[in-house]
């Protein structure tokens, strides 16, 4: 059965390339959410993260200034975000890289390229995961 | 330069711009390249450290690019403005993510580089090193792009 997933929660979406965030905000504007923010780059996304109410945060592995990894520790360390859901969007499928991000508490991630209805999987395990949990 | 490298660029390179792009498009015969002249007005260019290193270069025709960019964004574009030049470097920077990924399978530790972006009218490609370049030629139904890879060795 599929998750009930709040349609108007925060994402935060964080990639170094415009293009990435137009293409991850389209895909999810089509499942439905309403409610999109954008960081370029780990660093702004903490920053965002700490001013700012986030709900979901997806976010690219590889970018300058704090790489999606860093990102991802630097949630769990943070207190008021330490349990948001993250999903991170790679190009690295690497085993050792999938292994880094689950130590790290990754909640999913996908692997470039995708397709809108990976996306939607990826995130509707994340929330069935959260809901069980 | 290791011949079996120039399949998991151009497995990815059709992978990519399918996926993301909603664009088929058709590999022609790689042919060895011996000038640093594009093939085109755009380019990204990504460094790739190994063993061995090397790099890879996607260059596109603006009528290849602006459909493809179009295809993938539902909207459409006139001209290589800043927003076609960041889905070149996007683009160059998940095939050569896609391939790496093929190549690690195989035993190959490669680490790629954030790519960069070159574009205008006779625009240079400079590879990260002075091996031979191979260039394999795709065409789409809106015009002709170039994968372009050099390694050491």
């Amino acid at each position: 059965m599929k998750p009930e997933i709040n349609m108007n929660m925060k994402v935060l979406v964080v990639d170094d390339f415009a293009t990435m965030r137009k293409i991850v905000r389209n895909i999810l504007k089509q499942i439905g959410f309403t409610n999109i923010v954008e960081a370029d780059d780990g660093a702004h996304a903490m920053e965002v993260i700490k001013e700012d109410k986030i709900d979901f945060v997806v976010t690219d592995w590889n970018m300058p200034n704090m790489t999606g990894l860093e990102l991802l520790k630097n949630i769990r360390a943070t207190e008021k975000a330490k349990d948001t859901p993250v999903l991170m969007v790679t190009a690295e499928g690497l085993a050792d890289n999938v292994v880094d991000a689950v130590k790290a508490g990754v909640d999913n991630y996908i692997v470039k390229p995708f397709t809108a209805e990976t996306v939607q999987a990826k995130i509707e395990q994340i929330f069935a995961k959260r809901a069980k949990a | 330069m290791n011949v079996e490298f120039i399949n998991p660029f151009l497995s990815a390179t059709i992978s990519v711009i399918k996926t993301m792009c909603f664009t088929d498009v058709k590999p022609g015969k790689p042919f060895l390249k011996k000038d640093q002249a594009s093939c085109g007005d755009v380019s990204g260019i990504v460094g790739i450290t190994g063993p061995p290193n090397g790099s890879m270069s996607l260059t596109f025709s603006k009528d290849s690019i602006v459909q493809i960019v179009a295809n993938m964004f539902g909207e459409s574009f006139q001209e290589v403005n800043d927003d076609i030049k960041d889905a070149v470097g996007e683009l160059s920077n998940m095939i050569s993510g896609t391939a790496r990924n093929e190549l690690g399978n195989k035993g190959y530790a490669f680490k790629t580089s954030i790519p960069t972006v070159v574009s205008g009218p006779g625009h240079e490609i400079r590879h990260m090193c002075k091996a031979p370049t191979i260039a394999i030629p795709f065409s789409t139904t809106a015009g002709a792009f170039v994968v372009e890879i050099s390694f050491e060795g």
